[in-house]
């Protein structure tokens, strides 16, 4: 797999700490939800530090888009968070990853659970869900700590339909007029919102890895088989 | 704190030794028999090689490390590596 | 070279400019690198032991013992294969003078080895005559349990994946055995100052 050469076409504040940047990549190859790249970013002394990034764009988006969140003592993400305008380069390898994939044929109810930036790639997939058309049911999950964190909130909101659904649930703060839910995301919580085990829905649990192993147990707690979960964990800042 | 992620960070470098798409792979570790997919598997990033270890036992599965020309590869902890059709 | 990102620095570093081993760069902060979770050891389970190639213990201390031995506080320069080198770091330790101390051997190699099962084998001589140290504390504080609190390994003469974390012990023996790192591609010396980084270097 071979380094591309990304140019930022677009920068999207998302929320206080996350943007989206809007990517041109020529030789770009397609790619499924869920996948991600390898992001390499080198100085002029050619000091290079490389990160992993899950692509937030659904496969027939126009751009290769990737939503990052500033992790304050980080070494790429403020880069690209604060420092990367329209015309910067960056180089990108990808699409890698079968595992943490949802495709569009499978009719399986869908449950999408994402802590914090771990809603990065099931925002591809719930996209992909809408563009394609697919007759599966999809329900999203979305932890964050604050309202302000929640990222793609109204685009979110916007996808709801008859086979999608999008819950908020805020752990730290929220409005005292909040009508989401409040709360780490816990048994009842997966239960009120994904399938019974019967029904043999897919999971996918993304973020940081504490909230990923959280969740995932509850899963099998509830029944649901290990090998219907899919996990994919940011490490411990949700990066 | 356990800093480990998985498998799936790993995947870009074993993108460019294996010709399958790694994390779709099935290790059966060698230590306690754990049979998942490599995307399952606890990752070590931030060593002086990757290191993937059994998410149920933690035992050292796989070691790579790179140079600017070389790579070494060592799967002495996994029993055996279960490959479908190769992915691109 | 690879497109180049306008604007990126990276943590902030330094070239070497002739104060540190070819191809290193100075940091300022102390990047945690780690094949495995950190362990939890309890004080009261720890315990540092010289074995033989057999197994039997030829010297052991619990932790109130080894902190009972004579320490040094030093000031050494760290090299990390990973290019990073940082300047200058204090640290408090037991010499493995100290620790070997009253042990007869004629071995001519040592493994240390560690909690969760890390290993790193160097020559005997290289842990001898004030080139190696128990450390159990940095900066004028514990060592943290990131940087391989209680204790680790110091060996600053080599690249730093030989100043083992978490070290539990050291097995003298006849036989050089490659430890975890160096059986799987590293150097089995690594002596920055010859940038012996990977086998064949």
């Amino acid at each position: 797999m071979r380094w591309l050469v990304a140019t930022v076409a677009e920068t999207v504040p998302e929320t206080a700490r996350a943007v989206t940047l809007r990517l041109d990549v020529p030789d770009w190859p397609g790619h499924r939800p869920g996948q991600h790249v390898d992001v390499r970013l080198t100085a002029d002394d050619g000091y290079q530090a490389q990160r992993s990034y899950s692509i937030a764009s659904p496969p027939e988006s126009d751009r290769l888009e990737l939503t990052v969140e500033r992790i304050d003592d980080g070494e790429v993400s403020p880069y690209l968070t604060t420092v990367a305008d329209v015309g910067d380069q960056f180089e990108l390898r990808g699409p890698i990853g079968g595992w943490f994939v949802w495709d569009a044929g499978d009719d399986a109810p869908v449950l999408l659970v994402g802590g914090g930036s771990g809603v990065v790639p099931l925002r591809a997939m719930l996209q992909h869900h809408a563009g394609s058309g697919s007759a599966a049911a999809m329900h999203l999950v979305q932890s964050a700590r604050t309202l302000g964190d929640v990222i793609y909130r109204r685009e979110l909101e916007a996808l709801v339909g008859p086979r999608r659904a999008v819950t908020v649930t805020l752990t730290r703060e929220s409005p005292p007029d909040w009508g989401g839910h409040r709360g780490r995301v816990d048994a009842g919580l997966l239960a009120e919102q994904g399938w019974p085990p019967a029904a043999q829905p897919h999971c996918y649990v993304c973020g940081p890895t504490g909230f990923v192993e959280t969740v995932a147990d509850a899963l099998v707690e509830l029944g649901h088989a290990p090998g219907r979960i899919r996990t994919e964990r940011f490490g411990p800042t949700g990066g | 704190m356990d800093t480990a992620l998985d498998g799936n960070a790993a995947a870009g470098a074993f993108g460019d030794l294996f010709a399958f798409d790694v994390t779709m792979a099935m290790t059966t570790c060698a230590t306690c028999g754990d049979r998942r997919a490599v995307g399952e598997l606890l990752a070590y990033m931030d060593a002086p090689g990757i290191v993937l270890r059994c998410t149920s036992c933690r035992a050292t599965q796989l070691r790579l490390v790179r140079s600017a020309d070389r790579a070494w590869l060592d799967l002495r902890g996994i029993q055996a590596l279960e490959v479908h059709s190769p992915t691109p | 070279m690879p497109v180049v990102s306008r604007g990126f620095q990276g943590r902030r570093r330094q070239p070497g400019a002739g104060l540190v081993p070819p191809g290193q760069y100075i940091v300022d902060d102390f990047p945690v690198l780690t094949a495995g979770p950190t362990p939890d050891v309890s004080l009261d389970d720890w315990d540092l032991t010289v074995v033989d190639d057999t197994g039997d213990a030829l010297a052991r201390w619990g932790w109130e013992e080894f902190l009972a031995l004579p320490a040094e506080d030093i000031t050494v320069d760290i090299h990390c294969v990973t290019k990073w080198s940082k300047l200058g770091t204090r640290w408090r330790g037991v010499s493995v003078d100290t620790i070997l101390d009253g042990v007869d051997t004629a071995a001519e190699y040592v493994v240390a080895f560690c909690e969760g099962g890390y290993t790193t084998n160097l020559p005997l001589a290289d842990v001898l005559d004030g080139q190696a140290w128990v450390a159990y504390g940095f900066e004028g504080e514990d060592l943290e349990p990131e940087h391989g609190g209680p204790a680790r390994l110091l060996v600053p003469h080599l690249y730093f994946w030989k100043s083992a974390k978490w070290v539990r012990g050291l097995r003298l023996g006849d036989q050089d055995e490659p430890g975890f790192w160096e059986s799987v591609g590293y150097h089995n010396y690594g002596d920055p100052w010859r940038e012996q980084r990977y086998w064949g270097d």
